[in-house]
């Protein structure tokens, strides 16, 4: 069963879960959900664009994703826009604009699915590289802006004012959000790399309780980890796609997590 | 951005507002500020809602830029900073021993040094979205000193505290001069607790309308047309 493409895959997809973890948390804590997404929807234009010219699809794509995110910055500092409808205005229009161009690339055309959903088939040795090389980049580049990424959640004034530097420390975020897309494209696909940030930190949001950021991190680690696993074996067995299989498996496992562990724990003792 | 800005010029004070001002959306939010801090001065901005006393707070935080004017701070200045509000998500968990270490990191025995201070030791494992406003206040208090300040700001830091309790927490900051010799800025409406101890008091109305010795200021037309108007308009409203 462990075929050299599944095993290149399963080591692409645990390196992709132990950074997605905490960078997912910090995306939760700050309400950044639609961004990841919109950011992740800009992907394909990034795809569309390395396939026209014939470039490295991995940096056009985090080309395209940072200038679209520092793009979004950028106008939602104009009070005309709600920040939502903004997002809403660019993810769709982003998404569209990347199929329009594809669809004038017939040669292109049944691959479409794979950069969508995912597929373990599509990872090369060279993107088990990017994975591995991105995602602890990613992790070094976050453990050393921890401090003043959880003091900007809290208060953006208090974290400038005690000298954290809070919009340095967002555009650095940007980065790495980008890049994240960028390197987990192919295993998970563009519709569903938000999914793979979000649930394992919502997971691990309802195990840790009263605890600290860096707890909750680890624990989205592990969660993330955990579904990669279950949900490429799952895929592999089942002939179904990466991306979609490891969400569904993250998925379960935030089910699980809502059973309230506690209360079955009391109610037992009274019995 | 901030960190496209010029180092600022060093001074002698700690901080040092020179006919500093704040213009938002084409109004001014205040004008003409001349203040400077020096260590172990406590000095109060009075004055009533919207006279700018948050906003000159921040510029001497470095938060917002001045329009016109300017603002310098002694070289490797250590601040700290009280807000007048914080709002804390339940989707990070937090408890007051980690808030203790938000934007610097402490020994265990600083962090349960200062909120013995405060009275908050028996707290120290809880989250902090179970705090009531008045703990909460004396959190971010013990929080702020706990990092050994050059300069403390402190907006409304006696709100959502009692009576007792108000005299106490500023017993503490009082204390907390004499012990870091650091300069203190604080933003009150609380008069009558916060004069007594006041080097300074400064009364916001858009711009200074007057300062001194907290006993002049009392004394003064301007601080009594201020308050005055601001009860007759309270009444009429």
């Amino acid at each position: 069963m462990l075929d050299d493409f599944f095993l290149r895959a399963l080591i692409g997809c645990v390196g992709m879960a132990l950074a997605a973890g905490p960078l997912g948390c910090i995306i939760v804590w700050q309400r950044l959900a639609y961004f990841g997404d919109t950011i992740a929807h800009s992907a394909l234009l990034g795809v569309a664009i390395a396939f026209i010219f014939n470039i490295n699809m991995t940096l056009t794509v985090f080309t395209i994703t940072l200038i679209l995110s520092f793009t979004l910055v950028f106008l939602q500092k104009q009070p005309s826009l709600s920040g939502d409808s903004l997002l809403g205005v660019l993810s769709h229009s982003s998404l569209s604009i990347g199929l329009v161009i594809l669809s004038f690339l017939p040669w292109v055309r049944q691959d479409l699915v794979v950069y969508l959903f995912g597929d373990v088939l599509a990872v090369s040795k060279y993107d088990i590289f990017f994975i591995w090389a991105g995602g602890t980049l990613i992790l070094l580049l976050l453990i050393k802006l921890w401090r003043p990424l959880i003091a900007s959640t809290v208060s953006a004034d208090l974290a400038k004012a005690e000298e954290l530097h809070p919009q340095s420390t967002k555009v650095i975020f940007m980065l790495l959000l980008a890049m994240i897309i960028a390197i987990t494209m192919k295993i998970v696909g563009i519709l569903l790399v938000t999914a793979l940030l979000i649930l394992p930190a919502a997971t691990a949001r309802r195990l840790s309780i009263s605890s600290t950021p860096e707890r909750m991190a680890v624990l989205a680690a592990l969660t993330g980890t955990i579904s990669a696993f279950g949900g490429l074996y799952f895929s592999a067995w089942a002939n179904t796609p990466s991306g979609p299989s490891v969400v569904l498996f993250a998925f379960v496992l935030f089910i699980i997590s809502l059973i309230p562990l506690n209360r079955l724990a009391t109610a037992k003792r009274k019995n | 951005m901030s960190f496209f800005s010029t180092v600022p010029l060093s001074t002698r004070y700690l901080v040092s507002l020179c006919n500093a001002g704040v213009k938002k959306d084409g109004h001014w939010l205040v004008r003409h500020i001349d203040l400077d801090i020096s260590d172990g001065e406590i000095i109060t901005l009075i004055g009533p809602n919207g006279s700018g006393k948050s906003t000159t707070a921040k510029m001497a935080l470095n938060i917002l830029a001045p329009t016109e004017g300017q603002v310098t701070w002694r070289r490797r200045l250590k601040v700290s900073y009280v807000p007048q509000k914080l709002h804390f998500d339940r989707a990070m968990p937090l408890n007051v021993a980690r808030l203790m270490e938000l934007t610097s990191p402490l020994d265990r025995t600083a962090i349960d040094t200062a909120l013995q201070a405060v009275g908050m030791q028996h707290m120290r494992d809880a989250e902090v979205t179970t705090l009531s406003g008045g703990e909460l206040q004396r959190v971010l208090f013990a929080r702020a000193s706990a990092r050994n300040p050059d300069l403390l700001v402190l907006d409304e830091p006696l709100q959502g505290i009692d009576c007792s309790g108000k005299r106490a927490l500023f017993q503490l900051i009082n204390e907390c001069r004499h012990r870091f010799n650091c300069g203190i800025m604080l933003v009150s409406h609380d008069l009558h607790i916060v004069m007594d101890a006041s080097d300074r008091v400064l009364c916001l109305d858009g711009h200074i309308c007057c300062s001194g010795k907290p006993h002049e200021v009392a004394r003064s037309k301007e601080y009594a047309a201020l308050f005055e108007d601001n009860r007759n308009s309270v009444r009429n409203a």
